[in-house]
């Protein structure tokens, strides 16, 4: 039975629902959890006047699963990484930047503006880089690793407590880079021989970790593991005998990315939204709070010097990072990455 | 009819109930299970026979290279592989659980619901959360490692965490109390007088258990037995979590098809044969009640 009351508070329930949903012009920005200040939003807000929303994405495929099914329609700004900018952009979902409208962008460092993904910026904005390397316990290690082989053809030492990351190009990068390949190889003899580097390597492993092998290193658990330079970080903060290193070999650059999609409806918007992440302030909380480089000359100037003394690969100057390859996209050829990844983790 | 178990479709409610209020009760049920299953299922189904554009998405030409690459030998032996574990839990799961609903079954009336209730406990909770549980138990710097060493143990202790043997022991551990609450009903309704007629007539304890016991409780097994594999060999989060990331089932690649891939005509293509698989063996277990139904009649 339907008192008045309760069909009075029904009534007053949806006229604020509607209300909210007919502002319309609020921004929807999708981005991984965690990965910017927690008020960013609602100072953005503050500041410039416009409306936003945060929705979270747990990986890249996720998000472009959702664009590419909806054709890029619901969402204004994306945080991806790279070689899934280039397929926005390929697919015609990246807006062309006007960089007229983007102030800010003279606070990056000359290297992020010739990032070979998209060179001049045309189409995604760098959030934060770094390297892929070795994160190890430097306690309980006779010898630091050096070579990417260290981790693959572990001594017995460490055989049984390595992991690697379970992301299937980063899983390919560190086979292409001990077999002084690039990361973008997509020649077939090419992949037979990092399939077979990868399943020999299965053998010695404690496990695929992509989010927690920073807290085995911690529990003693893991002693040498594949790592994001920013995760590596996640261990040292908590024991300081973890050390990062990227191997002698080399490493990928790795790039995240804001996009504005074309179909935004509120473009203007969208764009004080990225030039509001890219104000040195506002850039400096991810390099301070999330322990990431950020390519911004002007926010990182302004790191203490106590955080790099602590966390040593955030000082790597911006042109040893260009030295490194970018994962790219590879189109058509990703199907054989995923096969090569299958047949990895079918071996036993 | 079958001796000591009450015969399906022979209830008292039976009689007071009429064809039309019958459709009338089924309806909203089958309403739920058309728009959230079979519906669904199809639009899979469809999905298989589709291209996969070169970025995602579905290219709608046809095609039937997805089902074909199926049966790839690469796929082929991660399905018979998921299919082997499922079977040892099955195994596992139905020993352990059915020597556990006998014991209970046996025991006086009023302790039996407080045993069930322990049983199915575990449900409150959520999966993941019980999964990782077994991560805080069997990793190497663990509770049980830490055990060990507090009762003196001094060597090196031997991988238990991110093995198979800890993924059939998750999934064993996930799914016993099917098996226990589907073995307990017919245990339950046994007729104890017949049990008493074999001893009388001169079969021992054992022999009675073999050709009276447990053919009267076979469909119990049977069901237990299917839901074990059923929802094993499609599990995705067990050997992601406690075989970190090493054994693929049939689940996980289905999983990265959909989600990492992003191929959905492959994936879709993997889902339909492993529903296939399923339904073949629900239809088996539904004949082989059946027959039995029919051979005690």
């Amino acid at each position: 039975m339907t008192t008045p009351i309760t069909s009075l508070a029904a009534f007053a329930l949806f006229t604020v629902l509607t209300a909210t949903v007919s502002q319309g012009q609020s921004l929807t920005i999708s981005n991984w959890d965690g990965y910017m200040a927690p008020d960013a939003i609602a100072k953005f807000t503050a500041e410039t006047g416009n409306a936003a929303e945060l929705v979270l994405h747990a990986t890249n495929e996720e998000i472009m699963g959702k664009l590419i099914a909806s054709g890029g329609e619901g969402y204004d700004v994306v945080f991806v990484s790279s070689p899934f900018a280039e397929i926005l952009h390929n697919l015609g979902l990246a807006e062309t930047l006007d960089h007229a409208k983007i102030p800010n962008l003279a606070n990056l460092y000359p290297e992020a503006t010739k990032l070979a993904h998209d060179p001049g910026n045309t189409f995604s904005l760098p959030y934060a880089w770094g390297t892929t390397g070795l994160c190890y316990r430097s306690d309980l290690m006779a010898a630091a690793p050096t070579s990417w082989n260290d981790l693959l053809s572990p001594s017995a030492e460490v055989t049984g407590k390595t992991t690697m990351l379970a992301t299937d190009r980063w899983l390919l990068g560190a086979a292409f880079l001990a077999n002084g390949m690039s990361v973008n190889d997509t020649d077939e003899a090419a992949l037979a021989k990092v399939r077979d580097t990868l399943i020999a390597a299965k053998k010695t492993l404690l496990a695929y970790d992509d989010t927690t092998f920073y807290a085995k290193l911690v529990s003693g658990e893991a002693v040498l593991t594949q790592a994001w330079d920013g995760w590596c970080n996640y261990g040292i903060g908590e024991n300081a005998d973890i050390k990062y290193v990227i191997p002698s070999e080399g490493s990928d650059l790795w790039v995240d990315t804001m996009v504005i999609m074309t179909g935004s409806e509120n473009k203007d918007a969208a764009y004080a939204f990225v030039n509001y992440i890219l104000d040195a302030g506002n850039h400096r909380w991810a390099a301070e709070n999330i322990l990431y480089k950020v390519p911004n000359k002007a926010a990182m100037e302004g790191l203490s010097p106590d955080l790099l003394a602590q966390f040593t690969n955030m000082a790597i100057a911006p042109a040893d990072l260009l030295k490194y390859e970018q994962l790219r996209d590879v189109g058509d050829a990703q199907r054989a990455y995923s096969r090569v990844v299958t047949e990895v983790m079918a071996s036993r | 009819m079958r001796p000591g178990v009450m015969p399906p479709g022979r209830s008292g409610l039976n009689n007071a109930m009429n064809s039309r209020s019958s459709t009338i009760l089924i309806a909203p049920a089958l309403a739920w299970l058309t728009a959230l299953m079979v519906v669904p299922c199809v639009l899979i189904l469809a999905l298989a026979f589709f291209r996969r554009g070169i970025y995602g998405g579905i290219d709608y030409t046809f095609t039937l290279e997805n089902l074909a690459l199926v049966f790839d030998p690469l796929y082929g032996s991660i399905l018979l592989n998921s299919a082997r574990i499922a079977g040892i839990v099955v195994v596992i799961a139905c020993t352990v659980g059915y020597a556990a609903a006998y014991a209970i079954a046996t025991l006086p009336r009023a302790w039996q619901p407080i045993l069930l209730f322990f049983a199915v406990l575990p449900f409150w909770s959520n999966y993941l959360i019980r999964t990782y549980a077994w991560m805080v138990l069997l990793n190497r710097e663990g509770l049980i490692t830490q055990l060990a060493r507090w009762m003196g143990y001094k060597g090196e202790m031997p991988q238990l965490l991110y093995t198979e043997g800890a993924v059939i022991l998750g999934l064993v551990y996930s799914y016993l109390p099917f098996v226990i609450l589907a073995c307990y009903a017919p245990l339950s309704r046994l007729n104890p007088e017949i049990a008493e007629a074999s001893q009388d007539l001169g079969a021992s304890g054992w022999t009675t258990f073999r050709r009276i016991t447990l053919p009267l409780t076979l469909p119990g097994i049977a069901v237990g037995a299917v839901f074990v594999f059923v929802l094993s060999i499609g599990n995705f989060v067990t050997p992601a979590l406690l075989g970190g990331g090493q054994f693929q089932m049939i689940g996980n690649v289905v999983y990265g098809q959909f989600l990492t891939a992003n191929d959905w005509p492959f994936g879709a293509a993997l889902s339909m044969v492993l529903i296939a698989v399923m339904m073949v063996l629900l239809l088996l277990q539904t004949m082989a009640v059946e027959r039995g139904t029919r051979a005690d009649g």
